[in-house]
């Protein structure tokens, strides 16, 4: 008899408690729900990934409007990805990259930062008591190339579903001493080719942050450190990482010259369009690690910019970042003169303030 | 060069910009409330379109408040007509442009976008694209703070433009941009700082357009540090009157250089006939041939080592020309045609800033095939002699000829019809 009870109170449970996250591969079609991946999951009040979803973060983040992000990537069991140098890494057909754009909750309905939190903090979840969930986005590698899915969590914070017109969220951030009205966007499914098609000839969608100067970065997850590199490497993911590699660099890091960690914002935030292949060629300024001189904007007259010239002549002044182009239109939240175009509706003050004393600091002048 | 404006001709004296009484707008803007509900549906129609569809919006004004894009090849979007079907952005919040396409075979026609934060209609990167009795208008007039470009395929090839009205630009009405093979016909510009500008394109016929009440009628430019020169366009039949309204275009861009009352101007372009136009009642001048470098910018600097900064093989010919030049923007060309022309004087047709590419020369002399000429009837061409500070401006002869540039090969635009039909100015 107690046997008996025991079993049924263990049915009973298992039906109460959701089963198990069971990453796969979906080879076609649009699931509804985010769940239906398996990749993440809410089980007992924390958002975490599921086992053998491998979660990650980047030397140099994409701003998007300071909201937390919790990155993992997953292959199917016996593939894994090929290294390159300086491109986004070559991956299966089957993987499935997922990143959570969240906020911690503050007072009154309003939200903070998230973006200094890395994984020491995010790696094993995020606690749903502390952190608004606002989407998922699955990038994931089908036969034909990457397809890109946001899906919206909903307000009680249980399923995220998809949502591929996008959709605008008026939200309050609050920082020492200001708070902020805003509307995040979760964009839809056309905009994402907006930053991830970044050749525009294609049209082919590509991650931007698998790449090996993003990820060659030693992190913690629950006490245990390790470069990620190694770990994709250990744990089947990555195929051909060198002893010797080059590195990255952490924006903030306040040893590393102003300069690298300038073009290190510039290379993650704008230079999946402004490349020679991207979409803003158009513009003929490259804000790749390759470009200089006038490519780079350095006494660039602008071409089609409208209104976000703000007035001044060149793309950069050098020496002088309140005459520079560049820094008016990172700085500004005019739709006709905002950069990036998409992904923001704050401005990323600590990198403005960076990029102005980059700018600051360049020698030389124009005109 | 202190805080005015920087114009090209400003390299005369001081720089100032004069400032004419701004001029209303194209009107626009209906009493019915917009539908708001409808973006919701037609954000799904971009995104599930597929090649071949035609996405019908029926006659209403949509409120937008994100940008629109597509990304999907051979889609036709039409609406109901330009006045019927109207998408306002008035309260956009998000997006760079009003449409956004990166699309082959793509046709867009029988539609207004109005009040688009940036851009109204971007079109990057393609092949075959038609834009067709599309309106692009600001309603508010022209204004500094008004989206940039009207209509503006940039990196397209093979483009048809017609039949579509641009108004209140702040930048150019309608911009074709790093093109090749382009028809622009038919068209109304009105109240831009740029009616029409073709920039680092290679082959394009523009003809019977109306530009008028624009800072500058007909722009052909070239721009520094692109993929691509411009060379090989052809201005005719067209009506270029009355661009006299004051430059708004946002400092730091180059149209902000163009000054008020231009009708057609054509800087560091190569290969450009203008012909058969109609031309006249615009202050500055009627025609502006110039160079990078009375822009403000110094050779060599910020520019790629390919830029070639001057306009080279330019031919005007047979146009009829209408009294202009009496009142051109800026001090120092007031000044000039004070000076030269007299109280009640006026500067000639022509304008021409004077540099000469010397490191081309052979023998002492121009290759007659790079050559601007002016052979046109009694008209007469100014040398602003910018090259030498101004020092010794004359009116001079430019009498020449140069072959015939062949047609722009669109060949869904079809021939050039016999017939010119040019579009009366005022409310579509």
């Amino acid at each position: 008899m107690i046997r008996l009870a025991a079993v049924l109170l263990a049915l009973a449970l298992a039906a109460c408690a959701p089963p198990p996250l069971e990453p796969r591969f979906i080879a076609d079609g649009l699931p509804e729900d985010l769940a239906d991946w398996g990749m993440v999951g809410v089980r007992d009040g924390r958002l975490a990934p599921a086992e053998g979803v491998q979660p990650y973060e980047l030397n140099t983040p994409l701003f998007t409007d300071y909201a937390g992000k919790l990155r993992t990537v997953w292959m199917p069991s016996g593939q894994a990805a090929t290294w390159s140098d300086d491109e986004t890494f070559d991956f299966p057909v089957g993987t499935v990259l997922t990143k959570t754009f969240f906020y911690p909750k503050a007072a009154n309905g309003a939200v903070a930062p998230g973006d200094g939190l890395t994984l020491s903090q995010t790696g094993q979840g995020l606690d749903l008591t502390k952190v608004r969930l606002v989407e998922t986005r699955i990038l994931v590698r089908r036969a034909d190339g990457w397809v890109a899915l946001p899906y919206v969590w909903d307000e009680d914070q249980k399923t995220a579903r998809l949502k591929r017109t996008g959709q605008p969220i008026a939200m309050t951030l609050v920082r020492a001493g200001r708070s902020d009205r805003f509307t995040y966007q979760v964009p839809n499914v056309n905009q994402c080719v907006g930053c991830h098609g970044t050749n525009h000839a294609t049209k082919a969608l590509q991650p931007i942050g698998l790449k090996a100067r993003h990820l060659d970065r030693d992190v913690s997850v629950a006490g245990i450190g390790f470069n990620q590199l190694a770990r994709l490497e250990a744990i089947g993911y990555l195929r051909g990482l060198p002893a010797l590699r080059a590195g990255g660099v952490d924006w903030l890091d306040e040893r590393l010259p102003l300069d690298a960690r300038a073009r290190a914002w510039l290379d993650i935030n704008c230079a999946h369009c402004h490349s020679p292949t991207g979409p803003a060629d158009t513009s003929g300024l490259y804000l790749t690690l390759a470009a200089a001189g006038p490519q780079l904007g350095l006494c660039k007259p602008p071409i089609a910019a409208g209104q976000g010239t703000g007035g001044f002549r060149y793309g950069i002044h050098p020496g002088k970042p309140d005459e520079s182009i560049l820094v008016f239109r990172t700085a500004s939240l005019d739709p006709g003169a905002m950069m990036p175009e998409l992904g923001r509706a704050l401005a990323h003050d600590e990198a403005i303030d960076l990029l102005r004393r980059w700018v600051a600091a360049m020698p030389g002048g124009c005109g | 060069m202190g805080q005015g404006m920087r114009r090209i001709f400003s390299g005369l004296t001081i720089a100032a910009a004069l400032t004419l009484a701004g001029c209303g707008g194209g009107g626009g803007g209906t009493a019915s409330k917009p539908d708001t509900a409808y973006q919701e549906t037609l954000i799904q129609q971009l995104i599930d379109a597929k090649p071949g569809d035609v996405i019908s919006i029926p006659a209403g004004v949509y409120a937008i408040d994100r940008g629109l894009s597509l990304e999907v090849d051979g889609v036709t979007i039409r609406g109901a007509g330009m006045d019927k079907t109207i998408l306002t952005f008035k309260g956009q919040t998000a997006g760079a442009e009003g449409l956004l396409v990166n699309a082959s075979n793509f046709t867009i026609e029988d539609l207004a976008l109005e009040d688009a934060k940036g851009d109204a209609l971007k079109v990057n990167e393609g092949e075959n694209i038609i834009i067709r009795r599309v309106r692009a208008e600001w309603t508010g007039g022209p204004k500094t703070s008004n989206g940039a470009y009207g209509l503006y395929p940039v990196q397209v090839k093979n483009l048809l433009i017609e039949d579509s009205v641009a108004i209140g630009a702040s930048d150019a009405g309608i911009y074709v941009g790093q093109s090749q093979n382009v028809v622009v016909r038919r068209n109304r510009a009105e109240f831009n700082v740029a009616g029409i500008e073709i920039e680092n394109t290679q082959n394009a016929d523009v003809y019977d357009n109306l530009a008028t009440n624009n800072t500058g009628g007909i722009l052909v430019f070239n721009m520094p540090n692109l993929k691509v020169p411009g060379f090989g366009t052809r201005i005719f039949r067209n009506r270029a009157v009355g661009n006299n309204t004051a430059n708004f275009g946002r400092k730091g861009t180059a149209v902000a250089s163009v000054p008020a009352g231009t009708g057609v101007i054509i800087n560091s372009n190569d290969k450009v006939e203008i012909f058969d136009n109609e031309i006249g009642a615009n202050n500055t001048a009627n025609v502006i041939v110039s160079s990078f470098f009375s822009a403000g910018y110094k050779a060599g600097e910020g520019t790629s080592a390919t830029f070639d900064p001057w306009p080279e093989s330019i031919f005007v010919h047979g146009n009829r020309f209408s009294p202009g030049g009496g009142k051109p923007d800026g001090m120092d060309l007031q000044a000039l045609r004070v000076a030269m022309f007299g109280l009640n004087g006026a500067l000639p047709d022509v304008l021409w800033d004077g540099y000469v590419d010397k490191a081309k020369f052979v023998a002492g002399k121009l290759d007659p095939a790079l050559a601007v000429c002016v052979d046109n009837g009694a008209a007469k061409v100014l040398n602003a002699d910018l090259p030498n500070k101004a020092k010794n401006p004359k009116v001079v002869e430019l009498r020449c000829t140069l072959p015939p540039l062949p047609a722009a090969n669109v060949v869904f635009a079809g021939p050039v019809p016999a017939e010119s039909k040019i579009p009366a100015p005022g409310k579509s």
